[in-house]
């Protein structure tokens, strides 16, 4: 790779962006398995690591390598998998150890059309399983929803960086339209992001310290009452992060929310349908937790209506509604098993719903 | 205090510093407590308390991190030899073994456990086989004997319906990737002291970079075997051991014999 | 008032469809200017049909993906019949003509035949098909100068290659020969 720490401007792929940015935030280790539309991560990782200072590993299964983040992470070291939809479900029980053991690390899921083996075509079918937490027990991971190639690079870092000041696993949650297109993009500078070993990392115990134990069993349930609570006032403690975007939102009506890939398709329906003298807006979460309740909030106190266009049977639209909190009405318009809502047909249905008056969801 | 007495004492028997002073909570006679505390005689004996990091597994031995005084990792069920390969590979440097049961490493975590080996991680894996599920209350476990009584075949295994007993120690040995593979027992001083060079060769390896090191600890489980520690041992002897033959199976610089004599 | 170009490449895989879509995309870049190129992927790309969508924009590009396009370079009859009707009125379509069977039919379109095929078999370098095309949508869409191709290309292609360069320039210029040709006759 000649000049790697230039600033250049490049067309990338998606998950190759992604990958590189990886590289660039100083991994130490990459564990992996196959699978579409995400491949390319490993094989981008696999052709990258002797040249550059950090370990590849193709694991087992999904299963393994998400124990061995848990390893790696416990160990101290900046570490990441990824994987798409149903890799993703395979690796839940280990999440829900890494959530509780407070390991920092990064879960990227390039999301396919589901439900079972499904589809390798994009979707956004497992919102439920990343903010809600996806495995057994009360837990949640910082949520980071990329919309275009450049936020598939810069997103790692956030992720990271987020991830190691909570001492949470943070996920990266994209489609497989995101993974495979190419966009411009500027990637972030390597070695910018400093890291640390932390002192709770199991390392060797040295004569001057306790010994250091990562663990997610608590079989006492005063003390395992008590785990819960000091992370349910972590996730409060993550609210500030929230981020989105907005487009058209001063004057907006109707109001978009959409995240991802379906958020610059609704960019596209604003402006069709501005043309034609709708006042609409979007609201676009950039983490999906923590989630803009309060944006949303406070867009319903004035506003006609929502629409929520997602890649699914409606997922985040529930999100929406309990923070519209029944002030104006909620619609949904989504497809499913990897088909791409249009502008075109996200448009046609706003005028339905806001200027013919069809009922809500 | 009658400090001035104890020093006039010749310490003949201590408990390593790499141990913590909590009590074992293993059942009386259970091999766990004597497995735990020769690997942890043989970390101290070496030296390397601050460069070794071991993984707990599930099953009676999950709180293993309570006892023995080093670094230490939780795993999953099944999983200890892949978080022990991910601490492995990001500090190569360091002594990493891993510590499981049959069931968790020769059912759930079979998968986990051969591409480990296959790979040749190099760290160590001590696998203690009791034939059954202590933790859980006595179930069946890979390497439940063909007739044993758990609370899983309470008619005896059977091997046409759940199959035989596995061994896994024999299956693993055949992989490039086992540089050294051995069988022992706790139930006798002689017994354990083999064990104890064994588990020093195998830490001592860990610096040569040739591949995992994998070490099978013929244990008993008087509880849910349901006898008393004393007959456990003759079960042991009289039962595991045609099964599960002691020795060395795999050793550095030998080819893998294949063992037709020990069936 | 931004420009923008939304663009259907499509054919069959192995005809340099995508690499097509990535040349145009990177000759964007060359001059600044915003692009995305999105391919479809999966068990279509593995012997069956490929295409991409490539949109170039002098301003933030919102949807990677439309339905209608300004423009489409189409390789084989199944795109052709997929995506004739999805060109936007007034809008262009260039054809490789020598697997077309039933050619396209619409008037309200600028429809451009051009004999890639023979003419890359002319050049025994029946891979460069593709920048002949692209040539020809170029010569008519002047959406990126020949300069930026010529650099995109050194981006695009592994250092192994570039000793084709000058072959995939004699390509492109064929094919804005080929549509000046067709145009003068018109005239």
């Amino acid at each position: 790779m000649e000049n790697s720490n230039k600033k250049e401007v490049r067309l990338m792929k998606g998950n190759e962006a992604l990958a590189e940015a990886a590289i660039r935030a100083g991994i130490k280790a990459y564990f992996g398995y196959p699978i579409t539309p995400q491949s390319e991560i490993l094989e981008y990782f696999t052709e990258q690591a002797p040249k550059r200072n950090f370990t590849v590993l193709q694991a087992e299964s999904e299963v393994a390598s998400i124990n061995m983040i848990y390893g790696a992470a416990g160990a101290g070291a900046r570490v990441m998998t990824s994987s798409s939809s149903p890799g993703v479900s395979l690796m839940q029980e280990g999440i829900s150890y890494i959530a509780t053991a407070e390991l920092p690390c990064l879960i990227v899921n390039i999301t396919r059309g589901g439900p079972g083996l499904g589809t390798i075509q994009p979707s956004q079918g497992d919102y439920f399983q990343s903010v809600k937490g996806g495995g057994h027990g009360d837990y949640k991971l910082i949520v980071l929803a990329p919309s275009s190639v450049q936020e598939m690079a810069d997103f790692v870092f956030e992720g990271f960086k987020l991830a190691e000041k909570y001492r949470n696993p943070a996920l990266i949650l994209a489609d497989g339209a995101l993974g495979q297109m190419m966009e411009k993009l500027v990637l972030p500078e390597e070695g910018s992001l400093p890291h640390v070993t932390p002192d709770w990392a199991t390392i060797g115990k040295t004569k001057d310290r306790e010994r250091n134990v990562i663990t997610s069993l608590h079989i006492q349930p005063e003390k395992m009452e008590a785990v819960n609570h000091h992370l349910q006032e972590k996730y409060k403690a993550m609210e500030q992060e929230v981020r989105f975007e907005e487009y058209f939102m001063d004057d907006a009506e109707i109001v978009f929310v959409a995240f991802g890939l379906s958020a610059r398709i609704c960019q596209k329906a604003v402006d069709i349908v501005r043309e034609k003298g709708i006042k609409a807006g979007l609201i676009r979460p950039i983490t999906l937790f923590p989630f803009p309740k309060q944006r949303i909030a406070d867009a319903a106190q004035n506003a006609a209506g929502f629409m929520v266009v997602e890649m699914n049977a409606g997922q985040m639209v529930e999100d929406v509604q309990l923070a519209v909190n029944g002030k104006c009405p909620v619609y949904f318009k989504g497809r499913m098993g990897g088909m791409i809502p249009t502008p075109e047909e996200i448009a046609v249905e706003l005028e339905a719903k806001f200027i013919h008056h069809e009922e809500e969801v | 205090m009658e400090a001035n007495i104890l020093d006039n004492l010749e310490v003949v028997y201590q408990k390593p510093e790499t141990l913590t002073d909590t009590p074992f909570h293993y059942c009386p006679g259970c091999g766990h407590g004597v497995a735990h505390r020769v690997i942890m005689e043989v970390v101290e004996e070496l030296g390397i308390q601050d460069q070794t990091i071991g993984v707990a597994p599930v099953g009676c031995s999950v709180f293993a991190y309570h006892y023995m005084n080093v670094d230490m990792q939780e795993a999953a069920h099944g999983r200890a030899s892949a978080a022990a390969t991910g601490i492995k590979r990001v500090l190569p440097d360091k002594y990493v073994f891993s510590y499981q049961g049959d069931g968790d490493l020769a059912a759930i975590g079979t998968a986990e456990t051969i591409h480990t080996v296959n790979r040749g991680e190099n760290i160590l894996m001590v696998f203690v086989n009791n034939a059954i599920y202590g933790m859980t209350g006595g179930q069946m476990a890979p390497t439940s004997l063909c007739g044993q009584v758990t609370s899983t075949s309470p008619y005896g295994r059977e091997a046409t319906q759940i199959g035989f007993p596995l061994k896994i120690t024999e299956l693993i040995a055949q992989l490039p990737g086992a540089y050294f593979v051995a069988r022992h027992a706790v139930h006798t001083p002689n017994a354990v002291r083999k064990l104890k060079k064994a588990l020093k060769s195998a830490f001592e390896y860990q610096k040569l970079n040739k591949g995992t090191c994998f070490i099978e600890i013929v244990s008993n489980c008087p509880s849910g075997w349901k006898m008393n520690p004393l007959d456990s041992q003759k079960w042991i002897e009289e039962n595991m051991f045609p099964m599960y033959p002691l020795g060395d199976i795999k050793v550095p610089g030998k080819s893998t014999t294949p063992s037709t004599e020990n069936n | 008032m931004i420009q923008t170009e939304e663009i259907i490449v499509a054919g069959f895989g192995g005809q340099g469809v995508l690499s097509l879509g990535q040349v145009l995309s990177y000759s964007a870049i060359m001059e600044d200017k915003e692009t995305s190129w999105m391919p479809s992927y999966g068990p279509e790309m593995r012997g069956g049909t490929a295409n991409c969508v490539v949109i170039i924009s002098d301003g933030r590009i919102s949807s990677p993906l439309v339905s209608v396009y300004d423009s489409a370079i189409i390789l084989n009859q199944p795109s052709l019949d997929k995506f004739e009707s999805c060109v936007k009125p007034g809008g262009y379509l260039f054809y490789e003509e020598s697997t077309i069977v039933n050619p396209p039919t619409r008037e309200d379109i600028h429809i451009f035949k051009i004999s890639a095929a023979e003419e890359a078999n002319k050049l025994n370098k029946k891979q460069v098909a593709n920048m002949i095309m692209l040539g020809s949508f170029l010569e008519v869409r002047q959406i990126v100068k020949l300069e930026s191709v010529l650099k995109a290309l050194q981006k695009v292609l592994p250092e192994r290659h570039h000793h084709l360069i000058p072959l995939n320039e004699q390509a492109i210029l064929i094919g804005k020969d080929l549509v000046q040709k067709q145009l003068q006759e018109t005239n």
